[in-house]
């Protein structure tokens, strides 16, 4: 369970990213908080892991103020997954998996057959595992991150614009093997995103965020989708939108679901 | 090629002593620059000061260099520890700045990556900053090397024996052969060193082959 108690965060020079903000992540949920930029969507995030310190209030992980804890460990038991992966250059793909282990000091034999196991769990070939990491396309890249941040067999993932440098396609695959690979290992998952799709894709519940953090709406996908709390969560998850108002239309005795300007989506099972 | 014969151990001699006084000041000078370059990419306040200092280290005549230094560090006047000092100082003045180049030239989302992770400073350092500033920093290892090689010729003025001598020999006796076979062994160290580094590079930093 991860606790934000009335975090704060004012830069040095007067920008207020976070103003106040309250918030309860259960165990084994995943949890979005979506937000445009500026919304301290990732400061929030990374208070997390103390990559940055709230100027006043509290953040805890199981009752234990993360401030008591020594900040090297606290990220080690932490899974972090960046935008475009953030793998590092000079390391191969099993030494990047490996990353947390090697730092703890396990062998390197140990913690390349660990890390070929963890490349088959987030669907990549162990065959590439001696390649650098500008071999590797783009949604191949975002894997390995994944791997990397299970490596250390965490409770508690961060994820930061996860899919965002992928192209759509790829996206859809990265979030569906997400899902599946979340039904199965159930760890409590943070992630930021500006893409409410990406949002009600795979979070349990979604935290909707104005400029300084402000939560304009939380609920699950359903809730906010039914019932946008204001204008402001309705223009951004674009409720009304041609998108969203989705029709039934009968064709030859099926029901095919079309969007407001009348193009087909999909099919109605009954 | 007759006088070259007839001297070859002079010259074999004179080789090593090329050598025995360039490598130290060029090891020395890195052991030293490294540190003060990410000292100066990290701080913003004492990059500037810190980076025109040593550089105009560079600015210190030779000649004097070789007459002040021994007193402030207690060594003979014309010893090859002088040389290696002088020499040392004159590597730093053009590899701190490269060094801090180099730094910085580590991209900021790794190092926050890297920090994410659970890397300490100390970790950082070592596994992540220094590889990455590697090219950088050989390209001006690579300036301090063949600039040493070749200031070591200096010190044959004051007396200290390295591949210089055969020119200020060469010179006084009017062997062509000798000034030749000096510049020549020079030039060939210089280039030696050099490979030698290029092909430590490769084998230190083998994610660089595989860019393209």
């Amino acid at each position: 369970m991860i606790e934000f108690d009335a975090v704060r965060k004012q830069y040095p020079d007067g920008t207020v990213a976070v103003e106040r903000f309250d918030l309860v992540v259960p165990s084994h949920r995943v949890v979005a908080l979506v937000g445009s930029s500026g919304s301290g969507k990732t400061t929030l995030l990374r208070m997390v892991n103390r990559m940055v310190e709230p100027s006043s209030g509290s953040v805890r992980i199981d009752d234990v103020d993360v401030r008591s804890m020594d900040p090297v460990r606290l990220r080690r038991s932490i899974g972090y997954v960046l935008q475009a992966g953030g793998l590092l250059p000079h390391r191969t793909v099993a030494d990047n998996v490996a990353t947390v282990p090697l730092l703890e000091g396990r062998s390197r034999r140990q913690a390349r057959a660990d890390a070929l196991g963890l490349l088959e769990r987030v669907g990549l070939d162990p065959a590439i595992a001696d390649r650098y990491p500008a071999q590797l396309s783009g949604g191949q890249q975002q894997r390995v991150g994944v791997a990397r941040a299970l490596a250390a067999d965490p409770n508690i993932l961060l994820m930061d614009e996860p899919f965002g440098a992928v192209d759509p396609i790829v996206r859809d695959q990265l979030q569906t093997e997400l899902r599946a690979l979340q039904a199965d290992i159930g760890k409590t998952i943070v992630f930021v995103t500006h893409d409410i799709d990406e949002a009600f894709a795979l979070a349990d519940e979604v935290v909707v965020l104005r400029a300084g953090a402000e939560i304009a709406q939380r609920g699950t996908p359903a809730e906010i989708l039914a019932a946008p709390a204001d204008d402001f969560v309705a223009s951004f998850v674009g409720a009304g939108t041609a998108r969203r108002s989705l029709r039934i239309r009968e064709i030859d005795g099926r029901a095919l679901v079309v969007d407001g300007d009348g193009r087909p989506t999909g099919v109605l099972e009954r | 090629m007759n006088w070259l014969s007839q001297n070859l151990h002079i010259v074999g001699q004179l080789l090593a002593d090329h050598l025995a006084l360039s490598i130290p000041p060029i090891l020395l000078s890195l052991a030293i620059s490294v540190p003060l370059g990410r000292l100066a990419a990290g701080s913003g306040r004492l990059r500037a000061p810190l980076l025109t200092a040593t550089g105009l280290l560079y600015a210190i005549p030779s000649l004097a260099l070789f007459v002040i230094l021994p007193p402030i560090l207690g060594l003979p006047l014309r010893s090859g520890a002088t040389m290696v000092a002088a020499l040392t100082v004159y590597g730093c003045a053009l590899l701190v700045r490269g060094a801090a180049d180099a730094f910085d030239s580590v991209p900021e989302d790794v190092r926050l990556a890297a920090a994410a992770t659970g890397h300490s400073r100390w970790a950082l350092f070592w596994r992540v900053e220094l590889p990455l500033a590697g090219p950088v920093l050989l390209s001006a290892l690579r300036v301090v090397v063949v600039s040493t090689v070749s200031l070591v010729t200096v010190g044959a003025v004051i007396g200290i024996s390295s591949l210089g001598t055969l020119f200020t020999d060469g010179f006084q006796r009017g062997i062509d052969a000798s000034i030749v076979t000096g510049i020549v062994l020079t030039v060939a160290v210089a280039f030696l060193l050099d490979a030698l580094c290029v092909l430590a590079a490769r084998a230190l930093m083998p994610w660089q082959r595989v860019r393209a």
